[in-house]
């Protein structure tokens, strides 16, 4: 992990306004490269925004140059459906040349709609199948104390992923071999593909179901840059005891009123006005949420 | 057999073993060889830190126990939750371990079909996985604990490599050439305690056949369990004139085409013994093998468990039912060169 400055300093303010502007940055990418697609998974790139931008412009410890570096912190994302918001960020940090991106889903591309770790240098595992990230991140993190190193492994979840019977195998055994190295972080978005999760199937109460495996839990605003550098700043050292779950309150769509809340733009394309439309309301910063 | 010699086997409840496995009627008491899966690892594991062992809540079953012993810190068992275990080796092996994930085949390779292609096979990470007491060698515990479909089904999945271990010596070469083996590999086993058909640790290469007898008749190529009835068959082909080339196909995928080719021109007809059931196994490859090599007249039979889901039944007795012991695949045998 890097060093995280404390709250209420100069440095902690520069960082989250860095932090900020890369999560726009994460957003337009999005829209931008969905666009030469012809689809895109908007929404649940825009809830994971700020998680991004604090993971890999923050938390997370890694040399562009070595993306093999065996002491590297992890990043499993297992809702692999959002990697259309992650390229930018590893292009951006310096795995490879933005310029790839250009060609994002073409034929022969390395970058699909789910991330490949075989062709996408910084990408800790491919994802897709939404249920197993977890369980790749204990093998991660069981490796760690094998092999004594002293890395941790952050894996992102979605929150209708919990749906997925493995995820609880995973987090039964994460408990179980305390492996206080690993992180999980749910986008708790609210939505799945088909509407809320509490009408789907119900995913509440996330803490209290983790806690009850042997988690350490924690509920923070995903989308408030400070509340989840807190909550990094504070993870316990690596070492035999709970891992931490991080319960993180997002917004699906989060950034375009059109967007938030909705069912309907799970995956989605933007074209003509409606794209310049959309990348204005981006530019334009984070409004409230409309209740 | 009574269920306590069967549970002793299978579960690892005690040192006794299911003698019935091979004579229908018990009276074959040569003892059961030992299952050296977790020993082998282990003395791997001695020179090699790469190697980690994960089981099921199987490790009494597998000898898994005896890895556990000698190498606590690299052996995990996951409790009975095989998806979580195949997907967790694949993370290790992305650190840069080799993990053998072991369970029952129906479990392994049945239960954890897409978990073994999206995180092992795709990705191309060294896991090892273990399908212990394949096919029908469960017997009487039933369908649900047999797999009857895991070669058709691995051997489907890219940038995987699918081989049979044939008895304790060829496990043993199995797992010390798997560790430098690119990509992830399905290693299916029979019981575990198969008789000896090799005297020693042979030196194999995967995707290359091993023959074992040499004759021009016919050629039966078998893999896995059904080896060793067919090592015998051919000895009793023999005594009735008919001179058998048997054939250890091992690896599955990708299969020896050019020893199949070779048994076409040199021998004339071709029988495939397996412990699965004929649609997409050893025979079917086989057979994909001779059509596209222009080798589709060769007198040819497939030779394993038709399309059906097998009575209840001792293994010995269904092996004898679906005439996969020696005597019927040397009558089997005698029909294709008649």
């Amino acid at each position: 992990m890097q060093a995280i400055p404390p709250r209420g300093t100069p440095e902690r303010a520069e960082l989250a306004a860095r932090l900020a502007d890369r999560a726009k940055f994460v957003r337009t990418e999005t829209v931008r490269l969905s666009r030469i697609a012809g689809a895109g998974h908007y929404t649940a790139a825009f809830s994971a925004a700020e998680l991004f931008a604090a993971l890999y412009y923050a938390g997370l410890s890694y040399d562009p140059a070595r993306p093999d570096w065996p002491d590297r912190d992890r990043f499993v994302l297992s809702k692999g459906h959002a990697a259309i918001g992650l390229y930018p960020v590893l292009a951006d940090v310096g795995f490879f040349d933005a310029a790839e991106l250009e060609r994002y889903t073409r034929l022969g591309s390395p970058y699909g709609d789910h991330p490949d770790m075989k062709k996408i240098a910084g990408v800790d595992f491919s994802s897709g199948s939404l249920g197993h990230g977890l369980s790749i991140s204990v093998g991660m993190a069981y490796a760690a104390r094998i092999t004594g190193r002293a890395y941790r492994t952050f894996c992102m979840l979605g929150d209708g992923e919990l749906h997925e019977g493995q995820v609880w195998e995973a987090a039964m055994s994460a408990g179980h071999y305390g492996l206080s190295s690993l992180v999980a972080v749910v986008d708790r978005n609210r939505l799945c593909i088909d509407g809320f999760t509490s009408d789907v199937m119900a995913v509440e109460p996330i803490e209290d179901r983790f806690a009850a495996f042997g988690w350490r839990t924690r509920r923070i605003d995903g989308h408030d840059l400070d509340a989840v550098l807190d909550a990094f700043a504070e993870l316990p050292e690596p070492g035999a005891g709970a891992p931490t779950l991080l319960v993180a309150d997002t917004v699906k769509g989060r950034g375009v009123r059109r967007m938030e809340f909705s069912p309907d733009w799970h995956v989605g394309n933007l074209v003509g006005a409606d794209y310049d439309d959309v990348m204005a309301e981006l530019e334009a910063g984070l409004r409230e949420v409309a209740k | 057999m009574s269920a306590q010699q069967d549970a002793a086997e299978i579960f690892g409840n005690s040192g006794t073993g299911l003698k019935d496995a091979r004579s229908a009627d018990g009276s074959d008491t040569r003892a059961i060889p030992a299952f050296v899966f977790g020993e082998e690892l282990a003395d791997i594991a001695d020179r090699d830190p790469r190697v980690a062992v994960l089981t099921a809540d199987l490790a009494r079953s597998n000898r898994a126990s005896d890895f556990a012993a000698r190498h606590p810190d690299r052996f995990v068992n996951v409790g009975i939750a095989e998806k979580n275990m195949i997907t967790m080796a694949a993370g290790m092996a992305s650190a840069g371990l080799v993990p053998f994930a072991a369970t029952f085949a129906s479990f392994s390779a049945l239960l954890c079909c897409e978990q073994i292609r999206t995180d092992c096979a795709y990705p191309r990470m060294p896991v090892r996985v273990v399908g212990h007491h394949s096919g029908m060698s469960m017997g009487f515990y039933g369908t649900s604990h047999h797999s009857l479909e895991d070669l058709g089904i691995m051997r489907t999945l890219a940038e995987l490599t699918v081989v049979c271990a044939t008895d304790a010596n060829h496990l043993r070469a199995v797992l010390r050439a798997s560790m430098d083996h690119p990509g992830a590999m399905y290693i299916r086993l029979g019981r575990g305690r198969d008789p000896e058909v090799y005297a020693d640790v042979p030196e194999i290469t995967f995707g290359k056949a091993v023959r074992l007898r040499d004759g021009g008749d016919l050629t039966i190529i078998a893999t896995g369990s059904e080896v060793a009835p067919a090592v015998a068959a051919a000895a009793s082909l023999a005594d009735a004139g008919i001179s058998a080339r048997v054939v250890d196909m091992h690896t599955v995928s990708h299969i020896d085409a050019g020893e199949v080719a070779a048994a076409a021109r040199d021998t004339g007809a071709i029988l495939t013994v397996e412990e699965h059931n004929v649609t997409n196994g050893l025979g079917t490859a086989v057979g994909e093998v001779l059509l596209s090599s222009g080798l589709g007249g060769t007198p040819f039979r497939k030779h394993g468990v038709p399309d059906e889901y097998v009575p209840v039944g001792p293994p010995a007795a269904l092996y004898a039912h679906y005439k996969l012991d020696a005597d019927g695949i040397a009558g089997v045998a005698k029909e294709l060169v008649a």
